[in-house]
């Protein structure tokens, strides 16, 4: 083993995975949202739906293009870097993996067709079912990923006698049981980012000064689905909670700070641990702990102390779960006075202080999402493959990977960047108002 | 057949794929820039434009299912491989990273500057060179296990004169096919300027690119006499391929049956890529790996291809219909048609 290589291939991980999941997100959410602004367009003969679409189609194109070479640059890491891991793994784990090129595949054709088809069809539906493939391919391939991830949480369909593994399943590893929970979660999440980061840029050009109805719609719409989706999210994540303490005791036990075994478990709610791993500032929910892991006050919940030494992950996962649990209770928050507000014509919700918590809206679901990865992932140390293999023992022995860690951060730094820059210019120089003069234009020289 | 032979074959199959469309892509990228230190990039960019900017991801996603591919097929390569390529392949993703991005940046974002065209077209051959030294290292004699992890001899591999042979040939293949390619898209779209100045290109690459295959072969024969030796015994392989060669380069000259030029150019790099490919059977890496030790168990391997099966099955028509849509499709190609771009 080579310390100092398994050190840099973590890091290295990390910082790709960390970078790739805010684009990959967007790459699974956004389609989706493109795919509601067309229909809506279509069903109210709306044009500024239809624009809305069209103008979001278009940044898209940039963000899946960081997300594709990320993914790319993930994708062949995983040999570089856990070459013992892919040995192992590939064998039981490689189906799932396999199939998600394809779905890879289906997405870009699509969306290269797509891209290139606007109002080439007399028929905007026909354009608009393009889209089918696009998001579905996007989405599949979050469920395949997301099925390998959890394969690593919980693994089985395979046996191993005398070190040799036999009796694999292919099936059986890929349906685990950390799998329902975690891919729905996945979706659930990244649907739920998409509408509240397009909600946020909406409502920074209404307090930017636009007062266009075009951004007061796209800001509806999307809190909407904000809505829809954060409420799916949190429901989903009480049933991984719920999994977790079943499959993972352990995960959930460093992540809640529960430290003995008892019935009637309180939750401990913030806090800091100090040194000595005394907790400070905490609120202590009495009961809950066991009513969030069984649904029953009574229940007993495994506590830290009963797990070797060795096999506890680090504690500060506490951090991000509390910080991933907060942001999405308070996203609910925000969109159900929004759109409540709406209905009951509320004045505040117009505010620029309510504006600007909802452009906060956008950064702080990418967050959450942060968060909720890093800790599924870091409480799932030390292990690689959890009962199997050791991360230490999965790595490569290469000594360059310090080298490469620097190249690829001056990547990432360049490619986020830039990706920002292009953005902001892209829609800097052609203006929602500017847009829809020319469109009508357009549309009277056409004559339709 | 047997399943380890169907593998590779398969994979093979996609590889050759992502050779034959990324090759048009580098090279569009390098004639792009190169026209524009000539002063003629006016008669390029359109055409190269036309072409690329639909399926640039769909290049890339060929690639992926090669690597993703043959670790699913052959775990043990990521072992081999993995550990001794981290140099060589993470410079190829930073490469692909910049490009891929650079690209969507430029075509969608906003018109970038005459240097970033320059690197663009430089990282189109950079990327081929570094991607090619693999299968130099699997040729043998680069690698040697110590304490039983794989370590590379990077001396010994910079310093052959084979490693920089497979290199050239992998710069002169992608201008080459580019070219022609190239010289058929710009004659459809009816540019007939960018089309003769392709056609030069194309011909112009068609010595170097003899010279290197032939110097590879030669030099086989001192680096690992037992490749050298499968490589004659399918000598006819070869053959077809150098005749195929001809004739491409003869329609060429005559400026006839461009479109037939194409299909012989694709004929001819499959013909010397399946000669090179069977000529390394068995091995994935000389001496260590052959495909029988290498490859998953039964049962995923019948998953795998099950899975193929059905992937092809969406795949082949939605392949067919982006070509047809992008080119193919005459209205398309001349940019007859107003622009639909989103
Ligand atoms: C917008 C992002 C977001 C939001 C608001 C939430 N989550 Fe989450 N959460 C994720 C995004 C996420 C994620 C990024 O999708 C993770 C990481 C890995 C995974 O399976 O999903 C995750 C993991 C994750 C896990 C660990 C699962 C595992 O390791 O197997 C649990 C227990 C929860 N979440 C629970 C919740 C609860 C109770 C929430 C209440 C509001 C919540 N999450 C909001
Ligand atoms: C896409 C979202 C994902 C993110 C953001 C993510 C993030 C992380 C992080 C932060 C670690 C480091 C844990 C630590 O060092 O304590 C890690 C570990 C790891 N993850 Fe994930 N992960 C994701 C999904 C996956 C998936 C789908 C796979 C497998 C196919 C995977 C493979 C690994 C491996 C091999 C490690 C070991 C490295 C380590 O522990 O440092 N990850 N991941
Ligand atoms: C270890 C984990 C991961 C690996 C190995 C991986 C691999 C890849 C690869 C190879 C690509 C490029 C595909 C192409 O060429 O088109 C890609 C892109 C993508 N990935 Fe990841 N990925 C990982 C994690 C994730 C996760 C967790 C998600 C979803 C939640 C995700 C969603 C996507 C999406 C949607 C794209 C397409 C690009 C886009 O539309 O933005 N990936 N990924």
């Amino acid at each position: 083993m080579n310390e100092s290589a398994v050190f840099w291939s973590r890091l290295l991980t990390e910082l790709t995975l960390t970078f790739h999941i805010i684009y990959a997100t967007i790459g699974v959410g956004v389609p989706l949202m493109i795919m509601i602004a067309q229909w809506v367009g279509m069903k109210k003969n709306d044009e500024h739906y239809i624009l809305l679409a069209r103008r979001i189609t278009r940044g898209f194109v940039i963000t899946v293009a960081v997300g594709v070479v990320t993914g790319t640059a993930i994708g062949l890491q995983l040999s570089l870097l856990w070459p013992n891991f892919m040995q192992l793994a590939g064998q039981v784990i490689a189906l799932p993996l396999f199939m998600e090129t394809f779905a890879f595949f289906f997405e870009a054709i699509f969306l290269g067709i797509y891209l290139y088809t606007w109002d080439r069809f007399d028929n905007q539906k026909k354009h608009m079912l393009l889209l089918v493939p696009v998001a579905i391919g996007a989405s599949i391939s979050a469920v395949f990923i997301t099925i390998v991830n959890s394969f690593m949480n919980t693994p089985q369909g395979f046996e191993v006698v005398s070190g040799q593994l036999v009796n694999i399943q292919p099936l059986v590893a890929m349906f685990n049981p950390s799998m329902p929970t975690k891919v729905a979660h996945v979706l659930a999440s990244a649907y739920m980012t998409s509408a509240f980061l397009l909600a946020s840029i909406a409502a920074y050009r209404l307090l930017r000064g636009s007062n266009h109805p075009y951004y007061k719609k796209s800001l509806f719409l999307m809190m909407k689905m904000g809505l829809i989706f954060s409420i799916a999210t949190a429901v989903i994540g009480d049933f991984s909670g719920k999994f977790l303490a079943e499959y993972q005791p352990e995960k959930l036990a460093a992540a809640e700070w529960h430290f003995e075994t008892e019935e009637a478990a309180p939750l401990i709610l913030m806090g800091f641990m100090d040194e000595e791993q005394n907790i400070k500032f905490a609120i202590e929910i009495p009961y809950l702990l066991s009513i969030l892991a069984y649904g029953n006050p009574m229940a007993e919940v495994t506590g830290l102390n009963d797990f070797p030494e060795d096999e506890i992950p680090p504690l500060y996962i506490h951090y991000l779960f509390n910080l991933m649990v907060l942001i999405g209770t308070a996203m609910i928050l925000v969109s159900v006075l929004y759109v409540a507000g709406v209905w009951r014509g509320w004045g505040f919700i117009h505010r620029p202080w309510f504006r600007w918590v909802t452009v906060l809206g956008g950064p702080l679901t990418i967050i959450a999402i942060e968060a909720g990865w890093w800790l599924a992932e870091v409480g799932r140390q030390p292990w690689i493959l959890r009962g199997y293999m050791r991360t230490a023992e999965g790595a490569t022995t290469s000594d360059q990977v310090d080298l490469m860690f620097i190249l690829f951060c001056i990547l990432y730094l360049v490619l986020g960047i830039g990706s920002v820059v292009v953005l902001r210019r892209m829609y800097r120089l052609n203006p929602i108002e500017r847009e829809i003069e020319d469109r009508m234009a357009e549309m009277k020289g056409v004559g339709r | 057949m047997s399943l380890e032979v169907l593998g590779i074959i398969v994979l093979w199959i996609f590889l050759f794929g992502y050779v034959i469309v990324a090759s048009i892509d580098f090279g569009a990228g390098f004639f792009n820039a190169y026209s524009l230190l000539t002063g003629r990039s006016h008669i390029l960019s359109n055409i190269i434009q036309r072409y690329l900017s639909p399926v640039w991801e769909v290049t890339n996603v060929f690639l992926v299912f090669f690597f993703v591919g043959i670790v699913g097929f052959f775990p043990k390569t990521a072992f081999y491989y993995g550990t001794v390529l981290l140099v060589p392949v993470s410079i190829a993703i930073i490469l692909l990273a910049i490009r891929g991005s650079y690209y969507a940046f430029e075509s969608y974002g906003s018109r970038g500057h005459k240097g970033y065209a320059f690197a663009y077209g430089v990282s189109g051959l950079l990327i081929p060179s570094s991607l090619s030294v693999v299968l130099t290292i699997s040729e043998g004699g680069f690698v040697e296990i110590v304490d039983g992890s794989p370590v590379l001899d990077y001396w010994a591999l910079f310093t052959s004169p084979l490693t920089w042979s497979i290199v050239l040939l992998s710069i002169a293949s992608v201008l080459y096919i580019s070219a022609v390619f190239l010289t058929w898209y710009a004659w459809k779209a009816q540019d007939l300027n960018a089309s003769e100045l392709m056609r030069k290109y194309a011909l112009t690459w068609s010595g170097p690119l003899m010279l290197m295959a032939a110097a590879i072969i030669i030099q086989m024969q001192e680096h690992n006499p037992d490749r050298f030796q499968n490589m004659i015994s399918i000598w006819p392989m070869f053959g077809v391929s150098a005749i195929l060669f001809l004739l491409t380069v003869w329609l060429l000259w005559k400026k006839r049956g461009l479109g037939l030029s194409v299909g012989l150019l694709i004929l001819q790099f499959l013909f010397a890529f399946f000669a090179y490919g069977i000529s390394h059977y068995p091995y994935l890496l000389y001496p260590y790996l052959t495909i029988y030790e290498g490859f998953t168990n039964q049962e995923m391997a019948i998953a795998l291809v099950i899975a193929f099966i059905a992937g092809l099955c969406l795949l082949i028509p939605s392949l067919y219909l982006i070509f047809r849509l992008f080119v193919f499709n005459k209205e398309y190609v001349t940019g007859n048609q107003k622009d639909f771009h989103a």
